[in-house]
């Protein structure tokens, strides 16, 4: 199958500075991809050299098959929304979406359609007339991913589109992005540090760090199966609870002495011997009450902080020395002070090398 | 109960008035001595202005008295008409009249070309960054620094290898040289403010150099374009030593003719045409900050922050 967006070995620096190192990236057609990570880790500046706004050190990208890493913005096939909305403050709505297009030198009808269309899927209509000035934050990035829309492209590229909306839109226009997404079933290549984002809406996630891609997969296999430390600690709120340790055969043993049976974790790679490791389980993972007793690991613990947060509730403590969260229901009343005995299964959990980080 | 009763502020048990609603401003003595030192200041800066108008429309003999604050005791426009109409700049005794009209030629072509070169000069430098545009953006800035007097040598013998000097062509161009840097300094920093998603997301559309300039920058940058037009207007209305040096006979522009008008040393010294012919020569630049105040203020602001 051919991809839509193809990068090839990609390589960016500013001056002495490697942004982006030896990338290789492919995206299927109509497949949305998530590029996360924090700030600083490149993940804007590759959807700026996909968008052709910066020019590339080294490597290739194709789109659609063709190599256009030479090409101008326009001619590669591209909409663009960014996070400040980068509406054109003296036009109205109208000429905002049909900008791109009477620059083209399109017919007058034809821009009239598409407008009326893209205001139509992104129910904008009554605005058209309306200055930026005049829109709501949520309205004016309908109107900028109406501008991409209008162009009628094969790859969309939104770079944190929502990072600058409060925390109700932001959920709101999430929904409606999923919704276009399956709507228009155009390629999407989405950039934003937030996780919920990137979990709700990637069909597949490539987690960044200093300009290499750490992990591209799925969201599920992103969020259970993280290849290395650092996606593990970066996906998931709260963190993934961490143990350090060594690894004996099917016993991990924490630095307090306290065994943990691995028998059941499903090891990416045979560990043979002792070797030093780190254990980490999600807070959700762990299962508080009686029935805890019967799982491959159980203690007791005595509750310290309880943080309610209407739909569940986190409480921390301790285990094996280290701090520790878990997540229970919100109806449970648990007390700072309370004794509680808590358990949880490793084969649920990941085991990391201490040596290399790397997923065991 | 009625409502006097329910708004008065209530007595607290110590007598005090308990605090409720908006705090009563106090006139301090801080407070009155700032006052006392504005309308002090102000008096002061206003004094010359004062001593000019009532001199202008003072009679000679009057003004021997020597009487420099006093309101005219007859007042008379003869003073006003003759540094108009009449008043000898050497032999030609046609008054300001001619230098009022060159100003205005070397004024209006000015002003827009200058401000057209810088306005393109500065989009070109915050967004079309190339190799080197930094360093150009720097030796520019640089000219600002440069006193006039060590260029106005060469520009004579260059303008007049091209049969420019002392001509218009000529004197404006000199005001466009000389009026870049500081207006490119201006448009760069106000283009610098803005946010660079803009002109990203014009390009995503397909826009080039003249649309994206056209279309999107010059409609945003009318605030500073007006910053631009009063900065010029009035530096050039007001420049004496360019005119002199570039204009040329033909096109002496009003300040040069005020010199003469003001310097002449045969005769006796009318103080009142002096004083009027300066007031005439001021007025231009004068009316332009009375009317542009408010979009200088809001110009000014806008190069400084973010919309």
């Amino acid at each position: 199958m051919q991809h839509s967006v193809s990068i090839r070995d990609l390589s960016l620096n500013f001056g002495n500075v490697k942004v982006l190192q030896h990338l290789d990236l492919d995206i299927a057609q109509g497949e949305f991809i998530v590029l996360l990570g924090p700030s600083g880790c490149g993940k804007s500046t590759l959807l700026n050299c996909i968008a052709g706004l910066l020019d590339v050190s080294d490597g290739q990208i194709f789109i659609g098959g063709k190599n256009v890493t030479w090409e101008e913005p326009k001619d590669r096939g591209i909409g663009m929304v960014f996070q400040s909305y980068a509406l054109y403050p003296q036009m109205t709505v109208e000429r905002n979406l049909s900008f791109g297009l009477r620059v083209s030198g399109m017919k007058k009808d034809e821009i009239d359609k598409r407008v009326a269309r893209a205001a139509e899927i992104l129910q904008i209509g009554p605005l058209l007339q309306r200055k930026p000035v005049e829109l709501s934050g949520g309205q004016r990035q309908r109107v900028a991913i109406g501008r991409a829309l209008v162009r009628d492209v094969d790859v969309f590229l939104f770079d944190e589109p929502l990072s600058n909306l409060d925390a109700k839109l932001r959920s709101d226009l999430r929904v409606e992005i999923k919704r276009l997404h399956q709507r228009l079933k155009n390629t999407m290549i989405y950039v934003t540090h937030d996780q919920i984002e990137a979990l709700t809406l990637a069909d597949r996630i490539a987690v960044m760090k200093n300009g290499v891609i750490q992990q591209l997969s799925d969201p599920h296999t992103i969020y259970n199966k993280p290849v290395n430390l650092y996606v593990a600690g970066f996906i998931g709120s709260p963190q993934m609870n961490m143990f350090n340790g060594t690894l004996n055969g099917t016993n991990f043993v924490a630095e307090d002495g306290t065994s943990i049976s691995v028998a059941t974790y499903d090891f990416a790679t045979p560990v043979s011997g002792s070797t030093k490791a780190i254990m980490g389980i999600r807070p959700e993972h762990i299962v508080l009450g009686e029935e805890s007793r019967s799982m491959p690991f159980s203690a007791d613990v005595e509750i310290e902080i309880v943080e309610p947060m209407g739909s569940d509730t986190l409480a921390w403590t301790k285990i094996a020395g280290h701090q520790v969260t878990f997540r229970c229901n919100s109806d449970v009343v648990l007390k700072p002070g309370q004794k509680v005995v808590v358990g949880f299964d490793a084969g649920r959990g990941s085991i990391f090398s201490t040596e290399t980080t790397n997923r065991l | 109960m009625t409502s006097e009763t329910m708004t008065a502020p209530k007595i607290g048990a110590t007598g005090a008035v308990e605090p409720r609603g908006a705090k009563p401003k106090k006139l301090t003595i801080a407070r009155v001595g700032v006052y006392a030192f504005l309308v002090i200041a102000a008096l002061f800066f206003l004094m010359p202005l004062w001593v000019m108008i009532v001199t202008s429309l003072k009679g000679l003999p009057e003004i021997r008295l020597g009487h420099l604050f006093n309101l005219p005791a007859q007042v008379t426009f003869e003073p006003w008409l003759k540094a108009w109409d009449t008043a000898c700049t050497g032999r030609d005794c046609n008054g300001l009249k001619p230098g009022f009209f060159n100003s205005l030629k070397i004024t209006l072509l000015s002003v827009p070309v200058s401000i057209v070169v810088a306005m393109i000069n500065g989009y070109a430098l915050s967004f079309w960054k190339y190799k080197g545009s930094d360093l150009l953006f720097g030796i520019l800035i640089f000219g600002a620094f440069v006193p006039y007097q060590v260029v106005i040598y060469p520009l004579i013998i260059g303008l007049s290898k091209v049969g420019l000097f002392a001509t218009l062509p000529g004197i404006v161009i000199v005001h466009t040289i000389f009026g870049m840097p500081i207006l490119t300094l201006l448009f760069r920093n106000f283009f610098a403010s803005l946010p660079p998603e803009l002109f990203k997301a014009a390009r995503v559309d397909g826009a080039g150099f003249w649309q994206i300039f056209f279309q999107i920058m010059l409609p945003m940058s009318v605030p500073i374009a007006i910053v631009a037009v009063i900065l010029q207007t009035t530096g050039i209305w007001n420049d004496f030593l360019f005119g002199t040096v570039f204009a040329g006979r033909e096109n002496m522009p009003m300040t040069v003719q005020l010199n003469n008008i003001v310097t002449t040393t045969t005769g006796v010294r009318e103080y009142n045409v002096n004083m009027a012919a300066t007031i005439l020569t001021a007025a231009v630049p004068l009316a332009v900050y009375f009317i542009s105040g408010k979009w200088f203020v809001r110009g000014i602001a806008a190069g400084a922050v973010k919309g």
